[in-house]
């Protein structure tokens, strides 16, 4: 998506959304709200603009204010420009008695950023995140709607390498 | 032992219907929609003494005994799949690995409880379960299980999977039903109780992915077989999630009354400490729960054994004592700094605090602050009194329990490792990680 322009899904994701709000019964179709704003995120560009939540706001026929607040709720929607490939490394107990800050200090090396960060040519941003629900093969990281686990700083350069050739990004429709 | 829940867990094909039903899956469908009214279902629950295996452990028959049957709104069943208590990772395993089991439990709980939609509220960051589970579901509707009319006997049921948005509140289950309607996970004040007036105001049962998808066994066996397996109250098998120091983490169905000896040592569980380490503490339910020290752990303050049921893990109370919650059993080893791992903890419940309740919002950052004068130097002795009196403070003063999750695991690393506390203001920080 250009970023002046104005939002606009595809016609097959219209489809989708209105699929979605068959699930919920007339008159609640704010229920769509989550899954819809994680399409809308993946659709356009990683982070969810005040165009883009205004744009979510007509589809359901809600006030953008009650976009706006659930946004700003979850830790899932980014409200600011992210690089094309998000790298979320837990860092919640577990994973940290498994070693999940020697990974971040690698991918802080390796990056030349700090964690919260996203590099100036745009490729990434790496996060700290909480709990993955995946401490048994910790340390643990999403990427995408991906898991990558029992991590170790091998993995983390083989998967940089990898990333750096086939330049994938991680905001993919989840459905 | 009986294996409830993972006896197939290993076959690769579990997960598509066929083979779920040569392995005699989803009978209890056809016996209860054929042959029980809804409430004997309830009686066979109730019978079998299944608590919820979210954390909570309130009786599960109990729970749905509460539904509002004299109200005209239609009712709901929501699963609670918003597994995110850190060291909890035993609903992703199973819906991972056996995503029909949960839809057959959800199937013949929502008969018992006269419900008509139901919906598995999955956090977010799970849309890689959600498509199995999606999958999962269209095969059920495509077999007549769901859908209008299920096996000719005129019962009908539409069930769907809700993502969330990344918050660990929401697995409350009423910031659970806010946010599947479209809301912020903000909790609700109870009562009114979800059972009268929970999604869209309608009468609405909370279960947990694990208590769930133990009601088709419940059903096909009878709730007395279920209760003979475990101790005393404490009844059928547990999954436990396994993580930090130990040889062998992963998840482990239990019956209930295991040692934790035998758990943390033996090589059919965690395998014992790796590394060749010792043991110093461990968290048994999931973060929330109190800390206890390797001896405290092993054994009670009056010396018997201490097994996995809800009752021996919380003999002693919060003196001596921590609790089974969700089964997120983390072990940590002799090099394990507690005021570091209580900081982390702190941070994280700081971070998840939904902000509406004063205590909550501003003990958590306090706490987390405070734990980052010891860990990175700056704190004073008074501090570690000052960290149990936010504790005392945050607790009991909240809607909903995140408050009690949050001051409980400062408390009891407090109550039983005060001079490792003592010992970071002496060296002005620590001394662990040099």
């Amino acid at each position: 998506m250009n970023s002046n322009s104005q939002p606009q899904f595809s016609p097959e994701t219209l489809e989708l959304v209105e699929k979605i709000k068959q699930r919920y019964p007339k008159g609640k179709e704010r229920s769509a709200l989550l899954p819809i704003l994680h399409i809308a995120q993946a659709e356009f560009g990683g982070w969810l603009s005040s165009e883009a939540m205004d744009y979510v706001a007509s589809l359901l026929g809600i006030l953008p204010i009650e976009v706006y607040e659930v946004a700003t709720f979850y830790s899932m929607y980014n409200l600011e420009p992210v690089g094309n490939c998000v790298i979320e490394v837990c860092h919640t107990g577990p994973c940290q008695l498994k070693g999940a800050g020697d990974i971040i200090k690698h991918f802080e090396q390796r990056l030349g950023i700090k964690v919260g960060e996203t590099t100036p040519d745009g490729k990434f941003t790496l996060k700290g995140v909480e709990c993955l629900a995946a401490c048994g093969t910790a340390p643990v990281m999403k990427v995408g709607w991906d898991y990558h686990e029992n991590l170790t700083p091998d993995k983390v350069d083989a998967f940089l390498e990898n990333q750096k050739s086939d330049g994938k990004s991680s905001h993919v429709n989840p459905y | 032992m009986v294996k409830i829940l993972t006896e197939h867990i290993n076959n690769p094909n579990l997960h598509k219907i066929d083979e779920y039903q040569r392995l005699g899956g989803y009978k209890s469908v056809e016996k209860a929609l054929k042959t029980l009214t809804p409430d004997e279902v309830v009686e066979e629950v109730k019978k079998s003494g299944l608590r919820g295996r979210g954390g909570a452990g309130f009786p599960t028959g109990m729970k749905w005994s509460f539904i509002d049957k004299k109200s005209s709104n239609p009712r709901y069943l929501v699963c609670n799949a918003d597994e995110g208590e850190p060291g909890t990772f035993k609903d992703r395993y199973l819906m991972q690995h056996n995503p029909h089991a949960l839809i057959e439990g959800m199937i013949t709980s929502s008969y018992a409880l006269g419900a008509n939609t139901a919906y598995i509220y999955v956090r977010g960051e799970l849309y890689y379960v959600i498509r199995i589970l999606e999958r999962a579901i269209d095969e059920a509707y495509a077999k007549g299980l769901l859908g209008k009319n299920i096996l000719g006997t005129g019962y009908n049921l539409d069930l769907y999977c809700q993502p969330g948005g990344g918050a660990y509140i929401c697995g409350e289950e009423t910031a659970l039903i806010e946010s599947l309607e479209g809301k912020r996970g903000n909790p609700r004040l109870k009562p009114p109780f979800p059972a009268v007036s929970g999604l869209y105001s309608c009468p609405t049962v909370v279960n947990n992915v694990e208590t769930l998808a133990a009601i088709p066994w419940i059903v096909n066996n009878g709730g007395d077989e279920y209760a003979k397996l475990g101790v005393g109250r404490s009844t059928g098998t547990k999954l436990i999630s396994a993580s930090g120091h130990i040889n062998r983490p992963g998840v482990y169905e239990i019956e209930m009354g295991l040692s934790v000896e035998e758990f943390i040592y033996s090589d059919s569980y965690c395998g014992g400490i790796a590394n060749g380490k010792e043991l110093k503490a461990a968290i048994p339910g999931g973060s929330s729960v109190p800390i206890l020290p390797k001896e405290l752990m092993l054994r009670t303050a009056t010396g018997d054994a201490r097994l996995m049921t809800y009752e021996s893990l919380s003999e002693g109370g919060f003196e001596t004592g921590t609790m089974l919650g969700s089964g997120g059993f983390i072990v940590m080893d002799e090099t394990t700094c507690i005021v570091r791992n209580t900081l982390n903890f702190a941070r994280f419940y700081r971070h998840e605090s939904c902000g509406q309740c004063s205590p909550c919002r501003e003990g958590t950052s306090w706490l987390e602050k405070i734990l980052r004068r010891f860990e990175h130097g700056g704190a004073t002795l008074k501090d570690v009194d000052l960290l149990v009196s936010i504790s005392k403070n945050i607790e009991g003063k909240t809607i909903c329990p995140l408050g009690d999750a949050a001051a409980w695991p400062v408390a009891s690393a407090v109550r039983h490792f005060r001079h490792e506390f003592e010992e970071h203001v002496r060296n002005n920080g620590c001394t662990f990680h040099q």
